[in-house]
């Protein structure tokens, strides 16, 4: 285990356009979790907001104490990069999509794997329903299978876990990944997003496709995270067309628009303030090449309403393919190509931030 | 406009998305217009004849010998070894026809060329060629026949066009916030900006895609922006929006270059050579910019438009025509190998009817303001004839000042912006000839005789980084010494104490600066570190010697003032990938504001005329300066107050907008409890959320805690 705590970065909040010229330094001390030996995928706390779930291009998902970053185990079984892992409500139980092509249900605390899905083709993204008793997960294109999404019922009992898919959704353009898939409210939609800009709402119940996002004010280029309120309200969707949308998840109504200067990889929204963070940077392969003033590896934190930047938090040495608030919006985390986790608890500067 | 109306209309009848389409792609078939009028009648007329009937090759040679059966080879022997040296003419390319009945030919061939260019320049080099007394050839393209047969015999007076009164082609000096213009272009687009420095903003003007197929330009005025084309060049202007104000036609169009007064605009297009051992092609053309007519063409290839480079083939350097100074436009001068060309705009042809002669020389630099040419003639036979700076006053072509200059290896002639003095830097070898050092002669142009002072800088074998005059000015600034931390120094032609002599003002060591761009009214200058030094800024006070402000553009690739001095813009170009956009500073060095644009190609200020005002009147306005700032000072601040209240009003709308979405959202919650409740399995679901929506924040700064000890403990 490796718990290393550096010398704080520091949390950069410049007061842009604000009528009133202040500007607050906080110096927050990031806890630096290396665990991973290759880039972060997702990052993902539990309800309760005391675990911190982190896959990665390695093969093992860990949970983290969300308090201070000590590891409190791994999840061994995947046999390629695990892309995208969701926690039930009560935190028993955890799924996770692997590049292996194969799904797994495991039990939290034991860390014991306890059902695969098996797909012909690597699984993407993952998320529980309201309820926990479906599950909806997307998969790649691969040799002779088009990128499709699967709903799969969750058993109470790990006993009775069948692997048939309730409903399975195949995305309008086959060629192109569907990076995320998460449930509307209720359970009656499903919201996706991928390689083909479009945004996509699905009829859970028929498989019907309700709504797709429009060509002029949607996003330009591919769709590379989403990630949706606590009350399924609205979500945000990061590109990398360098912008990132806020839409309402009933209507996809396109609320806010926040504009960047990298590709997005990664959004948050906090639960507890109108901020939304942006996460990014330029292509991995091109990191080595330019200085790394130039790479702007910085979450950028907006606000939601004005859709100005506040201010941002540097410190990973790659682009950031994760970011994750804690439900009670006092920390966040970030996971960058760099492997590591970097765990922000805000101090007081934070929460008195004016623009 | 109203047309373009309608076609919106049709094309959302058609479902037609119309910003998808790429209205360069669409071709109409030939002779379909579907009833829409092209605007470019001339240019496509022109397209038309040459790919239509392909008979681009054929020349027609008149005026031959009429001669019978017998001597009918011996003729056709003779054409070809004429027309053989001009071009390569096709297999059975020659045609003589003969009169069935006498069996004499008719004095006349058809001559069928490899391609239209050999076709061209056999047609240019024959034509008027005596065979002999009585006949002298007489040669056009095939092509042209159709024309020629098409004049009519009676000359009709051409119709008299009713006098149309022209765009107000100033208007954009009379605007009321005296702001200044910059195009700038990225991606396909051009635009065209306000630099509205008090609302922190560029307020756009007009803006157009796939305006211009390679750059743009604005005339040394300001009056025109010029934009290139497969045709041709066009320029643009007028009083409100950007509309064409004149074409020229010359078919792949590289390069332009205006002439100071902006009345001629010359045109550069080259054809690399079929044979990679032949010179490229060059054409030249020199047009009036406001008729729009041809004044004069140039052809020839690439080594009668450059000194030629030891190497053999050196490509033409651009501009080839340099104008003289001043606004007058009277003459322009090409250099070539040992010879200066100086051509006047009255007739368009040279100067006493031939070229200067002038050995070896390899450089020549009009002043800015007379009409007089500096030229270098570097040093001959190792030595033994010396380097020579010389002053040639035009079009006496007399000399009015030379230097010789020993063991020298290069020069470089700078003059100040209002042609008081010329300063050359002068590379000099050391004794061993191993390495060279640099030093400055500076001419006195307006004094009796025109004195020549010598400079050497304080340590003389530092080498020159970058060199500027101030404009208007008797300063001039030099960034010397070894990268990458040279010195930067200021030297004064005139000072109080010394007015006949060239004193140094002051040395700033180790900058961080490979570049120097004085502000155009001078007393300013920014220290720059482009490229290799990620784009550090110094914005520097000459007068008081002090630094106002130092800034970073981080990878800027240029920096322009605009025209009036007040504001600067640097920028970052397609050579880099990342970050592409322009910045706008203050004169002092603050930020105003940033624009990111991907593929940013090219930002240009507009050029202003020079100002009307005689130097005591500007004196007495920079005297009483606080009378006049009063009123702009009020204006300023009613504008922030109005931008304030803006952004307050702003955040309101976006504030209430933001609180109806969330009531919407917080009533379809609460709506939709049960069911949630049920998917559940029964637990009370929404604790969470109300949690959540706490609106008093607690903590505890535990931050604070942990440095007291640490304090304690040390």
């Amino acid at each position: 285990m490796t718990i290393e705590c550096v010398n704080p970065e520091g949390l950069r909040f410049n007061q842009m356009k604000s009528s009133s010229h202040q500007t607050l330094e906080t110096r927050m001390r990031p806890i630096l979790m290396k665990g991973h030996e290759r880039p972060l995928t997702f990052l993902r706390y539990n309800r309760n907001g005391d675990l911190l779930f982190s896959c990665a291009k390695d093969h093992t998902p860990t949970v983290w104490f969300a308090d201070n970053g000590e590891r409190l185990g791994t999840y061994r079984g995947h046999s390629g990069a695990v892309w995208c892992c969701d926690i039930s409500r009560d935190s028993s139980r955890l799924i996770t999509g692997s590049a292996d092509q194969t799904a797994k249900l495991w039990d939290v605390k034991s860390g014991k794997e306890l059902f695969t899905f098996k797909f012909g083709a690597p699984a993407r993204s993952v998320d529980f329903s309201v309820g926990d008793h479906l599950a909806v997960i997307t998969t790649d294109h691969f040799v002779g299978t088009s990128s499709a999404i699967h709903v799969k019922r969750i058993a109470e009992d790990p006993e009775d876990q069948v692997g048939d898919s309730v409903l399975v959704l195949q995305s309008p353009d086959g060629k192109k990944k569907i990076n995320r898939a998460v449930w509307g409210p209720l359970n009656q939609t499903i919201v996706s997003g991928g390689e083909d800009a479009a945004i996509r709402i699905w009829d859970a119940e028929t498989g019907k496709l309700l709504k797709q996002s429009d060509e002029e004010v949607g996003h330009k280029e591919a769709i590379t995270s989403l990630c949706k309120a606590a009350d399924d309200s609205h979500f945000l969707t990061g590109s990398h067309d360098k912008t990132a949308k806020l839409w309402d998840m009933r209507t996809l109504t396109l609320i806010k628009t926040y504009t960047t200067v990298v590709p997005v990889n990664a959004v948050a929204m906090s639960p507890l303030l109108n901020h939304v963070v942006l996460g990014g940077g330029q292509d991995a392969s091109a990191v080595t090449t330019t200085d790394h003033r130039a790479g702007k590896f910085e979450a950028k934190f907006y606000d939601t309403i004005l859709q100005e930047e506040i201010g941002g938090v540097k410190g990973h040495f790659g682009p950031i393919n994760a970011l994750a608030f804690s439900p009670d919006g006092k920390s966040f985390s970030s996971g960058g190509e760099d492997g590591y986790v970097r765990l922000h608890h805000f101090d007081s500067n934070y929460f008195n931030i004016k623009i | 406009m109203a047309a373009v109306v309608d076609i919106d209309v049709l094309t959302a009848q058609l479902g037609i998305n119309w910003s998808d389409v790429n209205l360069d792609s669409i071709q109409l078939p030939p002779g379909n217009d579907f009833g829409i009028e092209s605007d470019d009648e001339s240019v496509y007329q022109d397209d038309q004849s040459e790919f239509d009937t392909g008979f681009g090759n054929i020349i027609v040679v008149d005026h031959l010998p009429v001669v019978p059966k017998e001597k009918f080879e011996k003729l056709e022997g003779v054409v070809k070894k004429i027309y053989n040296q001009l071009g390569v003419i096709k297999e059975n390319g020659l045609l003589m026809p003969v009169d069935p009945d006498t069996k004499m030919t008719l004095g006349y061939c058809f001559i069928e060329f490899n391609t239209p260019q050999e076709a061209q320049n056999a047609k240019e080099k024959s034509h008027g060629y005596k065979l002999d007394k009585s006949h002298i050839f007489a040669v056009n393209m095939f092509d042209d026949f159709d024309r020629l047969m098409n004049v009519k015999e009676e000359w009709e007076p051409p119709q008299e066009r009713p006098y149309v009164p022209g765009e107000n082609l100033q208007k954009w000096l009379t605007d009321d916030k005296a702001r200044d213009q910059l195009v700038i272009r990225f991606g396909h687009d051009t635009e065209v900006y306000w630099n509205d420095a008090r609302q922190k903003k560029p307020e756009p003007v007009h803006k157009r895609s796939y305006w211009t197929e390679s750059y743009v330009q604005w005339s040394p005025i300001g009056t025109y922006l010029v934009t290139l084309h497969k045709q041709g060049a066009a320029v643009w202007g007028g009083a409100d929006t950007f509309t064409r104000l004149m074409r020229y036609q010359h078919s792949m169009v590289k390069l332009v270059d205006f002439s100071p007064g902006e009345k001629y605009l010359v045109t550069y297009h080259s054809q690399e050579p079929s044979n990679p051992r032949d010179a490229s092609k060059v054409e030249i053309k020199v047009f009036d910019v406001r008729t729009g007519r041809m004044m004069r063409d140039f052809k020839g290839s690439a080594d009668e438009f450059s000194i030629g480079g030891p190497g053999g083939v050196a490509g033409a350097s651009w501009p080839v025509f340099r104008w003289a100074g001043g606004k007058d436009d009277k003459y322009f001068a090409k250099l070539s190998k040992n010879t200066i060309s100086v051509y006047e705009t009255e007739t368009f042809s040279l100067i006493d009817k031939k070229s200067m002669k002038v050995d070896n020389v390899v450089d020549i630099c009009w002043s800015p303001t007379d009409s007089i040419l500096s030229l270098f003639v570097p040093e001959q036979g190792g030595g033994n004839q010396p380097a020579k700076v010389a002053l040639v006053q035009i079009p006496s072509k007399v000399e009015l000042r030379q230097k010789n200059l020993f063991s020298v290896s290069d020069c470089k002639m700078y003059w100040q912006s209002s042609g008081e003095y010329l300063a050359v830097k002068v590379d000099r070898y050391t004794k061993t000839k191993k390495s060279t050092y640099s030093g400055f002669e500076l001419f006195r142009i307006k004094e009796r005789d025109i004195p020549i002072e010598v400079l050497e800088l304080d340590n003389k074998n530092d080498k020159i980084i970058a060199f500027a005059w101030e404009p208007k000015g008797h300063r001039f600034a030099v960034i010397h010494g070894d990268q990458p931390r040279p010195d930067v120094s200021f030297y004064s032609m005139k000072t109080a104490q010394n007015t006949g002599r060239v004193s140094k003002l002051a040395t700033l060591k180790a900058k961080q600066a490979n570049a120097l761009f004085w502000s155009p009214t001078g007393k300013y200058i920014i220290l720059a570190g482009l490229k290799g030094f990620n784009g550090q800024l110094e914005f520097f006070n000459v007068d008081e010697l002090e630094t106002m402000a130092t800034a970073e553009h981080f990878m800027a690739t240029d920096i322009e003032w605009d025209p009036t001095g007040r504001y600067v813009a640097t920028s970052v170009t397609t050579v880099h990938e990342m970050e592409n956009g322009f910045t706008i500073w203050s004169f002092n060095g603050n930020m105003v504001y940033r624009i990111l644009k991907d593929h940013f190609f090219q930002l240009a200020w507009r050029p202003r005329p020079a100002s009307f005002l005689t130097a005591e009147k500007e004196e007495e306005i920079a005297k009483n300066l606080r009378n006049y700032s009063k009123r702009y000072e009020a204006e300023d601040q009613d504008v922030s107050l109005l931008l304030s209240e803006q952004d307050r009003e702003k955040r309101r709308a976006l504030n209430e907008e933001w609180q109806k979405w969330v009531m919407q959202w917080k009533s379809l919650h609460e709506e939709e409890k049960l069911v949630r409740q049920n998917l559940r399995d029964g637990e009370v679901s929404d604790v969470e959320e109300d949690e959540y929506e706490a609106k008093e924040v607690e903590f505890e700064d535990l931050i604070d805690v942990t440095e007291e000890i640490v304090q304690e403990l040390m």
